[in-house]
This record gives structure tokens, C-alpha cells and sequence, in this order.
């Protein structure tokens, strides 16, 4: 790592460190957990769209399955937290190195609806599989659990945590993004033919990127449970799937910040803008139309280049 | 017996409505290769303009029409002022067409209320029709002849006319077709204002049976990308054909697997595709 | 009436600085209404009515309850449980407000139940979630409203007694509210001496109920159907486009002939009966001068959306004349609401069974037509009925929780 990175790295731990400093309340640092959980969500789901090319519109899959395996372990089986949280990933994963196999059967368009369909099917399966899921009334869970002897309950531990999982993340996709095998990733989005002919497996590299999607959406997931300690349909859904797309696009897709970005700024505009703008629903899509007219990559690359302008 | 013909009606009829709801989605994303994620959103917008138009009394086919050349005005802004310098950005596309989406759902709420409103088809086409001793709906054959119709033209139109090889030039070789001297970008906004047309009178023509409610947009959407992706991008006929075998998954498949009601659409479809990625009658998918 | 929230912001820092220098609330201090609804999105029909009824509510009180001013705080849900969580705890965190009215939803009801009691915060709710009344009560928790099954058990009885069904295929969103009235309909349906015959579970999305009313056995006596917002709506015309209507009689639920689409139905909705806790039409003076003030202000009928909280301020203001005009301790507040005893709200008298779920009349309803528009007429009155109807309360509560599969239905035909 060089004197610059390594800069970088700490301004960024720096920045989430901050934050419970500089909110004024515990509503706030709330709503700042809730944003950076949806960050690693949109971050996991830039493995896909950013670095493989491959736009999914499910990837609620992996935000609902291991939160659906949380509530269920912990409330109907009883089991302790940290057995629970592997498990949930496990699951998450698994399911991703299936729907994977499923999903890349296709390209492009096909690719998106497929997962957009296995995205639908297991909403309807929570939706209908009540003895489970318990249906739309969902699963309430009892508190946030106590990890290696620290409550997670309050507000400030439980926002410590997710940050300490975000900066792991970014820092797990940083490395991903500098490794032979973010190379190869980028190749066959750019260049899937001359990948092919230079002996790469296309089809299991992106696999691999599908099931690591999988992976650390998983986590997002499990955060996600803990954070509402309530799971329902709606975590499964189409709009939750959109939602996360859209934070990657509105980002930057590709980017490492961007995916976060995003994902503060449409948090920020459905919790704490819809407080004062009625109609913030029009206010959001308006900022998509905004964001892609003056910077049509995201918000992140065209801030970037923006100030590179203004230097030169 | 009876199970089976009335069923198989209600396929059929479904699969009117659904070409009209799809058509237009089709043609935009097979022709301009934009995934217009707004396409719920026109076709709501159009089931409103209907209402509205109906509820003051206007003829009902006047009206589909008015709706029609409306939600197609606006479907030409749309393509001029926020798509068109979007070219090849799909995912700017996604993004700006749901955006654009989310404030024609808010816009619909603001102006029309939250509660539903019906959409009257004309008098003489409502009482039921009797086959064979049971009753079925005259209203929804009218939906399947009108869906045919307008299949027809639409192939008449692409394939029999001036215009109509102008677009399908300009669609294979954008470069090569301006160099010829067609007008591409015109020729865009054209094949742009016919989908959102299409999408303003296929909201009015399957009003009587949807009506217009917020959340029409949401439930319509689904349905169009599972037709096109079925039936195969881009290829009107795919359209016609996807429309009638979704209408009939659907009608089958929730009466007789009423336990899967839920996934009654997707899960044939995950099937399908695992099976067949290009769809069923598709040649490429991008 | 919902006030500036950058005003309201001001006031909430203000009240923070009170709460950190020790002082107690001042005597003069309005007391604070946090409003859970759905503002946006496609549940937003019956949130905006929610809240016109609320406005309209305060506005026929003169902004005063129990002689105090009331600040009402409306936060948008979005219709979607994580939204309404962080929405309560910005009414109750950040904003300091004393009592909750809402959510609309089952599903954003029971995502903010654990956080209600954990925090005490005295919550009026009008979802209409069996258990969050029954197995899973909450002592912070009370409905002025109804569960789902209570006014389900009540048309069953008139069915079966009254209108002499004896055959009925029932009909209901595949959902928990279409389950919970479905299943308490064909309890005392049955119990009575009726057969429900066929049970149909249109997904809650469906695009079309062509196929289901197509299904729907010629032989039947009656169909009862359970949908929730604009889906009965759309499947009476349905049931009348396919030539069902005037043959087989229609009878509703809860929700299924709403104010909200009863005109919208037209000659179709005639004659169809239905159970609610509320009419439009029911004739007391509370509610004449409130259907008046919805008709002037909004130019709609009130229905269940916008009766609920008109319910739940009578509710709140009954608690709050009981502790002499006091709202600052909670567990008073909530002591004294659930003990009410509230004789003239829009629904007539209403109090609350131990678990903190509304005894109070039920109506069965029936479409007519009058000077022009629809009106559910009321043509019996159930009165105090619980939400365990005339069955003991432990016994109930010893079996499952309403469901699509409980009771079981022992008389289907194929």
C-alpha cells in the first residue's frame, strides 16, 4: 500500500468514526446504520453491475434470504448469535451459488430478468410459505444480540459495528479490485471474446463474482435483521431490488465510493427529506434525472471529474 | 368442459390486453434498445386520461385516442430531452426512466387521489356473451380482436411501408442509415411517440377490465418485461405470441396450481429461460 | 394543521434542552400526536384518507383536546415496514411526541410493536392484525378499530341466521388480513350451520379475477369476499362483468365495500351487504357532523380509513379528560385510554376488552342507493361485540391464530 493509499484509507476510517461525534441524536446515528448497511448492499451488488457488467434486478435475494435465516434460527430454533450468523451467510451464499448457475445461463437482458424472476419467486415463496416466514405479518425479533460480550442494543455499538463491517468490506472490494481476478472480471465485461480465446473460463468468473455478490450481500442481510429486528416480504421485493440498483447507478457504478454515495444519498431522501417534502417521492426521481443528465456515469466519477476540471 | 373453454377465453383475452400493454415496450426496447422501465407508468397514465376523458362524457374510442396521442406527446418529450444523449448508456436509461416512472406514479396520486377509478366500456359492448350456455364477458373479446388488430397494423406499418423500412434501417446501421440521408433521430422520436401511443390506448382499451389505481404501473411492468422476455426481444410477432402464452400460464396456472398462485408468472419463466435464454422465440438476446 | 416540521424541529430541540436541564414539561405544553400513514406509493388511497379524517378530527375540536392544544406530527411510511419503523423513531425520538395513531398496514404494525414497548410509548392503532390484540398483546397497544375476524364473525352470523345461506364459496386477498377475515368467517359460519364449499386465494397483486370469478361454483348460495383496498373494487366488477352478478348474492367483509369505492362500483354495488364497525350512514350526532365536515373539506365519504383515527382521537381525548386534561405520564395515559369508556365517537359507544382490542357495535351494512350515490345503509346492529365474538376468551385463545388453513374447512367439493 502506498503513503497515499494508506492516507486514503485512514481519512475513510476517520470519517466513520466521526459520525456518532458529529449526529446530534441516536435517531440520527440510526438512520446513518440503516444507510451504511444499504451501502454494503449496494457495494456487493457493484461486484456484479460495476466490475462484471451483468445488471441484476434481485438482488434482494441476498438482503431478504439471510435476514429471513436470522429470524428464523434465532426466534422458531432458539439458536445463539454467532452460529445464527454463519449459518444466515451460508445460506445467503448457497442460494447464490445456485440462482448463479441459474442466472448465467444468460446474458445482458436475459440475465436481468432471470434474476429479476428467481427474485419474484422467492417474494412470493415468503409471501405463501407462512408456517415459515409467517406470510406478510413477517417475523418480529426479540433485541439485537450480544457478540463476542458486546450488547449490541444501543445505538452507538450497534453503528460501530456496521462501520467496522463497511470498512472491511471496502477494503475486501479494494483488494478484489486490484487482484488478477477483478482483472479478469473487468475482461469479460469489456472483452468477453478475447477472454474466451485467451484460455479464461468466462462463464466461472463470473460465476464466482455472482456467488462473492451473493457473499457480501449476505452480510448486508444479516445487518439488515438485526437493524429492524423485524423481517418481512418487503425485504424480498421488487422495489428493494430496484433500490439497491439505483444507488449503485446513482453512485457510479464500477467505483468503490460510489455504491455508497448512493446509498446515503436515497436513504437520506427517504427518511429525512420525506420528513419535510410531501411529495419526495417526485423529489427522488427527480435526482435520478438530474444526476444522470449532468453526469451520466454517477455522481461519483462526475464529482471526480468535475473538480479534475476545475484544476486543470 | 366448461373449466376448459372458459379458461382458454380467458387466456385469450388476457392475451389481448397484454399485447397492447406490451407492444409498445417491445417495439421502444427492440428497435431503440432502451429498456424503458416508465413503460407501467405511460400506460397507468393513459387508464387516468381515459377516466377522466370518460367521466366527461366522451366517446370511448374517441378517448382511447385522445389518451393515445398524449401519453405519446409526452413519451416524445421524454426520448428528446432525457433519453436521446443517453444512447448506449443503459444504465443511465434504467435509472432515468424509473425516475421518470416514480414521478408519474406521484404526479397520478397528486391529481387523481388515491382511490380507484372505473373506466365504462361502451354500453353496447358490455353485456356478457352466452357460449354454449355460460356467460363470458363481450367486452373481452372486443380487447382480443382490437389487440389483433392492432397487432396487424403494427406488422403492416414495420414491414409493408416507407417508413416503416426507414426505422428498420436505421435501427440495424445507425451510421450507414444517416449517410443515406434518413432523418435517424426523427425516425427515433417516431418509433418512441408509437410505443407511448400504444401504451396511452392500451391503458384506456384494458381500463374497463384493470380500471386505473395507484399501483397499476407496478403491477403492469412485471407483466411486459415477462412477455417480451418470453415471446424474445424485439420481435412484434414474439410479442403477439408471449402475450398469449403468459395469459394462458396465468389463467391455467392459477386455477389449477392454486397453491403457487403467487409465482404463477415467474417461476415458468425462470424454466423457460434456464432452458432457453433467448426466450422462446428469440434470436439474441443483448 | 400538521405544523411547519422546521418549526416543530425547533421545538423538539427545545424540549431536548427541558428533558437535559431536569425541568418538567410546562403546564401550557400542546401535547404531541405522532401520525403514522401512508403517504406515497400504492397503499397511499386509504393513508391520505387516514389522515384527512385525523385533520378533520382535530379541526371539529378546535385544534383542543381536554382543554390542551394539539400539535399533530404526520410521517409518510412509504408502506414499507423499515421506512415506518424509522419513521416512529423520529415521531418518538427526535420529535418527543406523547401518543402514536397508526400505522395503516399489519405488516408496519407489527414492525414497530417491539419498538413501542420497549420505548413505552402509548400506541392507537387501527391495523387490523388478530394477534397484535390476542397472543401477542402489548400492554402500549390498543385498537379503537377492529381485528380482522371481529367483523367477520359477525356477517357470518347474519349470513347463516339471517339471510339463510347454507352453501358459500368465500373468496379473500392471499394475504394475512384475507386469511384472518376468511378463516373467522367460516368458523362461525360453520358453526352455525352453514358449509363453506370452495375457498379461492387470489394473490394480493393479481392482474386480473377473470380466472377466479370464473371458477366460482354456480351452486352456491352466496360469496364472501375479503379484499382489502381497491381489489374489491375490482372484483365486483369482475363478478358482474362475467354474468355472476344478480345470480349469486355478493357479501363482503371489512374493507371490501369501503366508502372509498362505493360510488366508484355504481350500480353494481347495490344491494351487496357488508360488516363493518363503521357507516358513513350510521346516524349519530358525533358522526353527522363528522360525514358533514369530510364531504365540505374533502368531498368524500368516510369510511374505515378515515373513521379509524377519528376513533382513536375520541379514544385519546376520553383518556386524556379522565387525568383532568394530563398526558405527560405515559403509563397513565395509556392506563386511562384503555379504560375508557367512550359513549358518542363516529362509531357509536366503544371501550376496550383486557387486551386492549375495541368492544363495540358491529354493522351489517347494505348498498342502497340515495339521492343519487351509494350509501351502506345499516340494517342490523350487532352491539358490543368483541373480537372473540360469543366464543370464551381463554378458549379462543388457546387455538391457533387465524390462517389460511385454520380452522380447517371440512366441506370443500372439488
Amino acid at each position: 500500500m502506498t503513503g497515499r493509499q494508506l492516507a486514503a484509507w485512514a481519512l475513510v476510517a476517520l470519517a466513520l468514526a466521526v459520525v456518532p461525534v458529529l449526529l446530534p441524536s441516536a435517531f440520527y446515528l440510526g438512520i446513518a446504520t440503516h444507510a451504511l448497511i444499504f451501502a454494503i448492499m449496494a457495494l456487493s451488488l457493484n461486484i456484479l453491475i460495476g466490475h462484471g457488467g451483468m445488471t441484476s434486478l434481485g438482488h434482494a435475494v441476498y438482503l431478504g434470504v439471510p435476514a429471513y435465516g436470522v429470524a428464523v434460527m434465532t426466534m422458531q430454533l432458539g439458536w445463539s448469535p454467532v452460529p445464527t450468523i454463519l449459518f444466515a451467510l451460508a445460506l445467503g451464499t448457497a442460494t447464490a451459488a445456485l440462482f448463479g448457475v441459474l442466472a448465467l445461463r444468460a446474458s445482458g437482458l436475459g440475465f436481468l430478468m432471470i434474476t429479476l424472476a428467481l427474485g419474484q419467486v422467492m417474494w412470493g415463496a415468503a409471501y405463501r410459505w407462512v408456517g415459515l416466514t409467517g406470510g406478510d405479518n413477517g417475523i418480529r425479533l426479540s433485541g439485537r444480540p450480544t457478540l463476542f460480550g458486546i450488547n449490541l442494543t444501543d445505538a452507538v455499538p450497534f453503528y460501530i459495528f456496521v462501520a467496522l463491517i463497511l470498512f472491511m468490506a471496502l477494503f475486501c472490494l479494494w483488494q478484489l479490485d486490484r487482484s488478477a481476478f477483478g482483472a479478469c472480471l473487468r475482461g469479460t465485461r469489456d472483452q468477453p471474446r478475447r477472454m474466451r480465446m485467451l484460455g479464461h473460463d468466462v462463464w466461472r468468473i463470473r460465476w464466482t463474482a455472482f456467488v462473492l455478490a451473493g457473499f457480501w450481500g449476505s452480510v448486508s442481510g444479516v445487518l439488515y435483521c438485526y437493524d429492524y429486528q423485524y423481517v418481512s416480504p418487503a425485504a424480498l421485493s421488487l422495489p428493494q431490488s430496484a433500490e439497491a440498483l439505483l444507488m449503485v447507478v446513482l453512485g457510479g457504478a464500477g467505483t468503490l465510493a460510489g455504491p455508497v454515495v448512493g446509498a446515503i444519498v436515497i436513504t437520506a431522501i427517504k427518511t429525512i427529506v420525506s420528513s419535510y417534502v410531501d411529495r419526495w417521492y417526485t423529489l427522488l426521481g427527480l435526482t435520478f434525472i438530474i444526476v444522470v443528465s449532468v453526469m451520466p456515469t454517477g455522481l461519483v466519477p462526475g464529482i471526480a471529474a468535475w473538480v479534475k476540471g476545475r484544476r486543470a | 368442459m366448461q373449466f376448459w373453454i372458459v379458461q382458454s377465453l380467458n387466456s385469450l383475452a388476457m392475451g389481448g390486453l397484454l399485447f397492447l400493454l406490451s407492444a409498445g415496450f417491445s417495439l421502444i426496447f427492440g428497435l431503440l434498445r432502451i429498456p424503458n422501465l416508465a413503460h407501467g407508468a405511460l400506460f397507468m397514465l393513459g387508464a387516468y386520461f381515459g377516466a377522466t376523458l370518460l367521466a366527461s362524457h366522451m366517446n370511448f374510442w374517441l378517448a382511447a385516442l385522445v389518451s393515445g396521442l398524449g401519453v405519446g406527446l409526452i413519451g416524445v418529450v421524454l426520448e428528446a430531452v432525457l433519453l436521446r444523449r443517453l444512447a448506449g448508456n443503459e444504465q443511465g436509461q434504467v435509472l432515468v426512466t424509473l425516475g421518470v416512472a416514480f414521478i408519474i406514479a406521484d404526479l397520478c396520486l397528486l391529481t387523481w387521489g388515491g382511490d380507484p377509478m372505473p373506466l365504462g366500456a361502451p354500453r353496447a359492448l358490455r353485456p356478457p356473451v352466452f357460449i354454449g350456455g355460460f356467460a363470458f364477458p363481450g367486452y373481452r373479446l372486443v380487447v382480443l380482436g382490437f389487440a389483433l388488430v392492432c397487432a396487424l397494423l403494427l406488422w403492416l406499418l414495420l414491414e409493408r411501408t416507407r417508413l416503416g423500412a426507414m426505422i428498420r434501417a436505421g435501427v440495424d446501421d445507425r451510421e450507414m442509415a444517416r449517410s443515406v440521408g434518413i432523418p435517424v433521430s426523427r425516425l427515433f422520436s417516431a418509433v418512441f411517440f408509437l410505443g407511448a401511443f400504444l401504451a396511452g390506448v392500451g391503458g384506456v382499451v384494458g381500463g374497463p377490465i384493470l380500471s386505473a389505481y395507484p399501483g397499476l404501473d407496478a403491477d403492469m411492468l412485471p407483466l411486459a418485461l415477462v412477455v417480451v422476455i418470453l415471446g424474445g426481444v424485439g420481435s412484434l410477432p414474439g410479442a403477439l405470441v408471449g402475450s398469449f402464452i403468459v395469459g394462458g400460464i396465468y389463467n391455467f396456472g392459477s386455477a389449477l396450481f392454486p397453491d403457487f398462485a403467487y409465482v404463477v408468472l415467474f417461476l415458468p419463466m425462470v424454466v423457460v429461460l434456464v432452458i432457453k435464454p433467448t426466450g422462446l422465440f428469440g434470436r439474441v438476446l443483448r | 394543521m400538521a405544523l411547519s416540521r422546521r418549526l416543530l424541529v425547533q421545538s423538539g430541540l427545545g424540549a431536548a434542552t427541558v428533558a437535559l436541564t431536569g425541568t418538567v414539561a410546562r403546564a401550557d405544553e400542546p401535547i404531541r400526536i405522532g401520525f403514522l400513514t401512508v403517504k406515497t406509493g400504492p397503499l397511499a388511497a386509504g393513508g391520505i384518507q387516514m389522515e384527512q379524517g385525523m385533520n378533520l378530527f382535530l379541526k371539529l375540536r378546535g385544534n383542543k383536546l381536554a382543554g390542551r392544544d394539539v400539535q399533530l406530527i404526520v410521517a409518510d411510511t412509504a408502506g414499507s415496514p423499515a421506512t415506518t419503523r424509522t419513521k416512529a423513531q423520529e415521531l418518538v425520538e427526535r420529535d418527543k411526541v406523547h401518543v402514536l395513531i397508526g400505522p395503516l398496514a399489519a405488516f408496519e404494525a407489527l414492525a414497530i410493536a417491539d419498538y413501542v414497548n420497549t420505548q413505552k410509548m402509548p400506541t392507537l392503532g387501527v391495523a387490523a392484525a388478530d394477534d397484535t390484540t390476542q397472543r401477542s398483546a402489548s400492554p402500549w397497544y390498543a385498537r379503537a378499530t377492529a381485528s380482522a375476524g371481529q367483523c367477520a364473525h359477525a356477517i357470518a352470523h347474519y349470513a347463516a341466521t339471517e339471510l339463510k345461506y347454507k352453501r358459500m364459496t368465500i373468496i379473500g386477498d392471499d394475504f394475512a388480513y384475507g386469511h384472518e377475515q376468511n378463516a373467522a368467517f367460516l368458523r362461525v359460519f360453520e358453526d352455525n350451520g352453514g358449509k363453506v364449499v370452495q375457498k379461492l386465494w387470489p394473490p394480493l397483486n393479481a392482474p386480473d379475477y377473470g380466472t377466479y370469478v370464473s371458477q366460482i361454483k354456480n351452486n352456491v348460495d352466496a360469496v364472501f369476499m375479503s379484499f382489502a383496498g381497491s381489489n374489491g373494487f375490482r372484483f365486483t366488477k369482475a363478478f358482474f362483468e362475467y354474468g355472476l352478478g344478480g345470480k349469486i348474492p355478493l357479501i363482503g367483509g371489512m374493507t371490501a365495500m369501503d366508502e372509498a369505492i362505493l360510488q366508484q362500483t355504481g350500480e353494481d354495488a347495490v344491494g351487496i351487504v357488508s360488516a363493518n364497525w363503521y357507516s358513513a350512514a350510521y346516524d349519530n350526532p358525533a358522526n353527522k357532523e363528522f360525514v358533514a365536515g369530510m364531504q365540505r373539506d374533502y368531498k368524500i365519504d368516510p369510511g374505515y380509513y378515515a373513521a379509524g383515527p377519528a376513533v382513536a382521537g375520541a379514544v385519546l381525548e376520553a383518556g386524556m379528560k379522565a387525568l383532568g386534561g394530563r398526558f405527560d405520564d405515559r403509563e397513565a395515559l395509556m392506563k386511562a385510554m384503555r379504560t375508557a369508556v367512550i359513549t358518542d365517537s363516529v362509531r357509536g359507544p366503544v371501550k376496550f376488552d383486557d387486551r386492549g382490542n375495541a368492544i363495540g357495535n358491529i354493522y351489517i351494512r347494505k348498498v342502497e342507493k340515495k339521492g343519487g350515490k351509494n350509501v351502506n345503509t345499516v340494517i342490523k346492529t350487532y352491539p358490543d361485540v368483541s373480537q372473540f365474538w360469543t366464543y370464551a376468551e381463554a378458549e379462543f385463545l388457546a387455538k391457533p391464530v387465524y390462517s389460511r388453513d385454520y380452522p380447517p374447512a371440512k366441506n370443500l367439493e372439488n
